[in-house]
């Protein structure tokens, strides 16, 4: 496959990308790249042609990592770094451990947390220009029928689910996301109120408006007492996309959880919230049963499709795992 | 000595002489065999030469590993062309009518073609069963309609779009199952014929087909049905059945398929990512009409094949066409996506397996139907390992290809024989562990078949178990935890074949220096390192000394890459041209030793000198240049094997074949479904190893593809679409790095005294035991058989909980 003629702008300010990409329409799309390595996969695949790319790596001062108060990364901030950097990882270890885990060395180098945080999902269906072009039609008037990746949970509309590995441990440490528009300032919005389950005919997946670019990620200050840890759970231990995946921070007392924060990857549309486990635990005696129980009540409302049934028990395993990895975390 | 024996015409003069057979430092004996009288006395044994049976590195090695190594993919020529195909976006289709004009006059585009022919495709019997139409029908979605060749690589593909075709939509099918229907759509409107590659695949002639299903076909000549099913059923004093279910696996090569074809007045050179430069020259005369010696085929690297590099394909045949139009070279190389969909794969299969044995392991019926699809090509059988392996009086393997509208399969890396070995040799280990017999004992007791391969599998039982730990293995389902260890093994069998037209030449340089000649490519197995080391044995040089020249249809004729043929067929050949350009070196050189008898006259260390008076010996480069012989040139070709073949021809086919067992360890985590294979123990032969490190390269290639058809490797099919959904190398899952066992090779040293380097193959032996190996070791892990592949989370954890 093969790509388009397409213009490229350097931005050297957040105002100048945000006024380039406010200038996008159907006919001339105008897309942001920052490392550009979904952008270039969906652009090589026909999914994507962009008629001008606005480069943000030319922005200064959105590459910082900064600790001071909870955790702030900008947004060009690659997953290299956030793997390697020791003030995230003695702090935020499911968030390096996530970083870690996604992709490969290569693409880590060169992927950032924004666009990694924006990326398509990576159903197959998605990803084959057939179903934006030819096939469309008959796409729209059914589902996914090869679903054995998509979502146990949630799945009632769309069973696409989004791709970020990253998120779900982002969302764990209630992470937000500031976004920096032309004309009306920035914002910053919970990372769990973000997303949206993906769609096909849709141009994204989140609640970014045309005209707004991606500047920070932040995370509040955490609890002195929190431990955490993050599993991705895959078929293949090189490079893989997962079967699931799984954040969990809890404060404890002793053996008691205090707070509990749990969330899932590639089981919903979106990075979900394991409410009812949370529930469970916060104020009990961690045990290998109790984790047992809060494991099985995160799987309690799964609803698998016609060939992902194997995931129920498998991200059943893989929260029960990681609930008492982070018990038992430095 | 040797006498001459009356010989018919064709056959070379026989001697009949005492020959070497057997497992070096196992057993041996001296057999009588008749030789042909040209060829050299028989090696001895690999420890004492200098040159054959050494683990030189391949002489390539650095031109690989640094990128200089040129493949069709690289080559550059003045004025050269892209192309760049239209395929269609539909399974199942009528072409109506094509618009090339749009393309043809886009700036930058050079020539338009539309395909006539298609190529890789079964052939309706009759061709009266459709209707007539100018243009092929389409029957897969990506099969390739038409294809256009502009300046650059960006030009072709814009203009690609701009060829407007206009289809009629058929119903299509596309899952075996489905296709199996009575009610299916029919993806041929009447019976097809499908021929074999060199590769293998193909399917008998005539056989009934009803809808979708053709067969049944009882695999190779000699495979009809024997004895009575039911009686050995009901003499059993065990039966096992059940059903296995295998995947579609693509080849994945790391050069995908192409070529460069440069047509110039009346000439035509192609380069060609190819498995067999011969058989690429003889389909491009045969469609192109021209002479075969008007066409040169070249392929100075060729990056993987698998089975699937042979002729020109229907890319091949459109960018000749271009080539020819606009009077320039065009290069056409496959994308990833058309490797996958179009370029071949190996047929899936669905197999009911029956096997009934006595108490003590004597087998008393087989009874095996499988299907499998190719797409669009036939070829989808189980190979012939239920009648090769283990001798039964009962015996009947039915096989059926069932059509199915997805690309065309390719014969790969042992086809059929990967799908067949995996169900019989979980098979095997279900019937020991109902006979409470140790598996190795069950083969001891039933791999009795008269073969080389046989004596090879006894001697390998033995030194792979001793080397494994098999005394470890435990009983089934021993470990408490989620992450349950086992240990398996299963056993290897693949045919010993021949290419005898092959024809190797040697030359000798007025200055001494020796190079060799021959067609044949080399698909990464080290055919330039193994020629050099034969030949460079003759003169007592070094490999790196000889110069290699192959992958061009200007030297003599060599064999295709395919059947694991190329060493056996051309080192013989090779050995026989060195040992008659040596004699005849020797015959001219004597005079400078105060003339010597000839037969005293020896080489060494880039020296010639005479028997009995060593220090005397001097440069060759300096005696050549003193004698002023000219050039030397012997040609050989490869003779038939001592004892003759059971079926001959371009593919020759020995009685013998090619053995090996394999043993894996394996790590299952039963809450996850993920499987591990942690460590695997291989014992292969492959008659006398010309290069043991390079035979080991081929050992450990083929078991990280056995692991990875084993777990990872699956083709999915959209049935709606009838698109595949991962046609690229981030979804479609193989084996990786950290996928990749521990791997141990024993290699034994078998010399079955039937050529003049006893030589044999190895790629496909090496590649077919694993999965089964690995299932056996599922088994022995958790207590359950896992009988679908690929072992990934959900079919493990479907097998776990049945």
């Amino acid at each position: 496959m093969a790509m388009n003629s397409f213009e490229w702008a350097d931005a050297t300010t957040v105002e100048q990308a945000a006024g380039l990409l406010a200038e996008s329409t159907e006919q001339r799309p105008v897309i942001a790249k920052a490392g550009g390595i979904d952008l270039l996969d969906l652009m090589k695949e026909g999914i994507l042609a962009p008629a001008r790319l606005v480069n943000l790596k030319t922005i200064h001062g959105l590459d910082e990592i900064d600790t001071e108060n909870g955790l702030t990364l900008g947004a060009l901030v690659t997953l290299d770094r956030i793997d390697k950097d020791p003030r995230i990882r003695s702090r935020y270890v499911a968030l390096s451990d996530a970083a870690a885990h996604a992709a490969t060395p290569q693409v880590r180098n060169a992927a950032t947390i924004a666009g990694n945080l924006l990326q398509r999902p990576r159903c197959w269906y998605f990803r084959h220009d057939h179903f934006h072009g030819e096939g469309a039609d008959e796409m729209e008037s059914r589902g996914a029928d090869q679903n054995q990746h998509h979502a146990i949970l949630d799945n009632d509309k769309n069973a696409m689910v989004h791709a970020s590995t990253p998120a779900t441990a982002l969302v764990a440490y209630d992470a937000s996301v500031e976004l920096a528009g032309r004309a009306n300032g920035s914002r910053v919005v919970k990372l769990s109120d973000f997303f949206l389950p993906p769609e096909m005919q849709r141009a994204h997946d989140s609640g970014i408006e045309s005209g707004e670019v991606m500047t920070r990620v932040t995370i509040p200050p955490l609890n002195a007492r929190a431990k955490a840890a993050y599993h991705k759970q895959t078929e293949r231990e090189s490079y893989d996309w997962p079967i699931c995946d799984v954040a969990v921070v809890l404060t404890m007392e002793g053996q008691t959880v205090q707070n509990a924060s749990i969330v899932m990857g590639w089981v919903a549309p979106t990075p979900r919230r394991a409410s009812e486990s949370e529930r469970l635990l916060i104020g009990n005696r961690l045990t290998d049963d109790l984790a047992r129980q809060a494991a099985h009540a995160a799987v309690a409302d799964a609803t698998p499709l016609s060939k992902n049934g194997y995931k129920v028990p498998v991200l059943e395993a893989v929260v029960r795992r990681t609930i008492l990895a982070a018990a038992v975390a430095g | 000595m040797a006498t001459d024996n009356q010989a018919p015409i064709d056959q070379p003069p026989l001697r009949s002489q005492s020959l070497l057979y057997g497992i070096v430092g196992q057993e041996t004996r001296q057999v009588t065999r008749q030789v042909p009288a040209d060829e050299p006395p028989q090696l001895p044994v690999n420890a004492e030469l200098r040159s054959i049976g050494k683990p030189i590195r391949r002489l390539d090695a650095v031109q690989k590993v640094t990128g200089t190594a040129k493949y069709t993919f690289d080559v550059q020529l003045p004025g050269m062309l892209y192309a760049r195909q239209v395929v269609c976006p539909w399974p199942h289709a009528k072409v109506i009518s094509i618009d090339t004009s749009a393309a043809e006059s886009y700036p930058g585009v050079r020539a338009v073609h539309v395909l006539e022919t298609l190529l890789q495709t079964a052939r309706l019997r009759d061709p009266e069963a459709e209707a007539r139409n100018k243009y092929p029908t389409v029957r897969f979605a990506g099969q390739t309609v038409a294809a256009v060749a502009a300046e650059t690589q960006r030009i072709a593909d814009q203009a690609a779009k701009l060829v407007k075709v206009e289809y009629e939509r058929l119903p299509h099918v596309s899952e075996l199952v489905a296709a199996m229907d009575d009610e299916a759509p029919i993806v041929f409107p009447g019976p097809v014929e499908q021929p074999s590659t060199a590769g293998g695949g193909g399917a008998p002639e005539g056989l009934p087909q009803k809808g979708n299903v053709r067969g049944p076909n009882f695999g190779m000549p000699g495979m009809t049905p024997t004895g009575d099913i039911d009686q050995g059923l009901a003499e059993a004093d065990v039966v096992v059945e059940a059903e296995y279910r295998t995947q579609v696996q693509t080849h994945v090569p790391m050069e995908t398929h192409g070529i460069v074809a440069d047509w110039r007045d009346d000439e035509l050179t192609i380069y060609a990512s190819t498995q067999h430069t011969h058989s690429v020259r003889d389909e491009a005369a045969e469609y192109f009409d021209l002479p075969k010696s008007k066409i040169r085929v070249i392929s100075d690297f060729t990056g993987g094949g698998f089975g699937a590099k042979y002729g020109i394909n229907n890319f091949g045949l459109l960018a000749i066409h271009l080539s020819q139009k606009a009077g320039a070279p065009v290069r056409m190389m496959l994308d990833r996506r058309e490797e996958h969909v179009s370029a071949g794969n190996r047929p899936n299969s669905l197999q009911r397996v029956r096997i009934g044995a006595k108490q003590d392991g004597t087998l008393t019926a087989i009874d095996v139907i499988s299907w499998g699809t190719g797409g669009i090509a036939g070829g989808a059988g189980i190979g012939f390992c239920y009648n090769a392996l283990y001798p039964c009086p009962n015996m009947r393997t039915e096989q059926y290809d069932v059509f199915t509208n997805a690309g065309p399969c390719a014969a790969f890396r042992a086809p059929g024989q990967v799908q067949g070995i995996f169900s019989l040799e979980q098979a095997m280990d279900e019937l020991a562990d109902r006979l409470q017999l140790d598996p190795i004992m069950l083969r001891e007791r039933i791999d009795t078949k008269p073969t080389d391969d046989m004596l090879a599998r006894a001697h390998e039982r033995k030194i792979a178990a001793e080397r494994f730990g098999w005394d470890r293995r435990r009983p089934p389902n021993s470990d408490a935890g989620p992450v349950k260890r086992g240990m398996g093994m299963a056993q290897a069998q693949w045919v010993y074949v021949v290419s005898p037209p092959t024809t190797v030449e040697v030359r000798i340089a007025d200055d001494g220096s020796v190079s060799v000649y021959n067609s044949a490519q080399d698909i990464g197995t080290g055919t330039r390192t193994v020629l050099a080391q034969v030949v460079a044995e003759e003169f007592g040089l070094d490999a790196e000394n000889i110069g290699v020249y192959i992958g061009d249809t200007r030297f003599p004729w060599g064999p295709p890459s395919g059947g694991s043929r190329v060493t056996a067929s051309v080192t013989a050949p090779a050995r026989n041209a060195a040992y008659a350009a040596a004699r005849d070196l020797a015959a001219r050189l004597a005079p400078l030793f105060d003339d010597a008898d000839p037969d005293d006259i020896f080489f060494a260390g880039g020296k010639v000198g005479v028997r009995g008076n060593e220090g005397a010996a001097r440069p060759l480069k300096e005696a050549a240049k003193e004698a002023k012989f000219g050039e030397i040139s012997k040609l050989a070709k490869r003779h038939d094997d001592y004892e003759g073949f059971v079926l001959s021809g371009e593919t020759s086919i020995s009685r013998h074949g090619l053995g090996g067992v394999q043993f894996a360890e394996v790590a299952v985590d039963v809450e996850t479904g993920v499987v591990k294979v942690e460590r695997v123990v291989a014992a292969s032969d492959c008659g006398r190893p010309i290069n043991p490190k390079l035979v080991e390269s081929q050992v450990i290639g083929g078991i990280i593809q056995g692991v990875s058809y084993a777990i990872y490797e699956d083709r999915i099919m959209d049935a709606t679409s009838g698109h595949q959904l991962n046609a690229n190398v981030d979804q479609y899952r193989m084996v990786g790095s950290r996928e990749t066992p521990e791997i141990e090779v024993l290699l034994i040293e078998q010399i079955g005294a039937q050529s003049s380097t006893d030589a044999r193959g190895i790629a496909e032996a090496s590649n077919v035991a694993t999965s089964a190996a690995i299932a056996n070791a599922f088994y022995n892990a958790t207590g359950k058989r896992i009988r679908t592949l690929p072992m990934n989370p959900a079919n493990v954890l479907a097998a776990l909980s049945a």
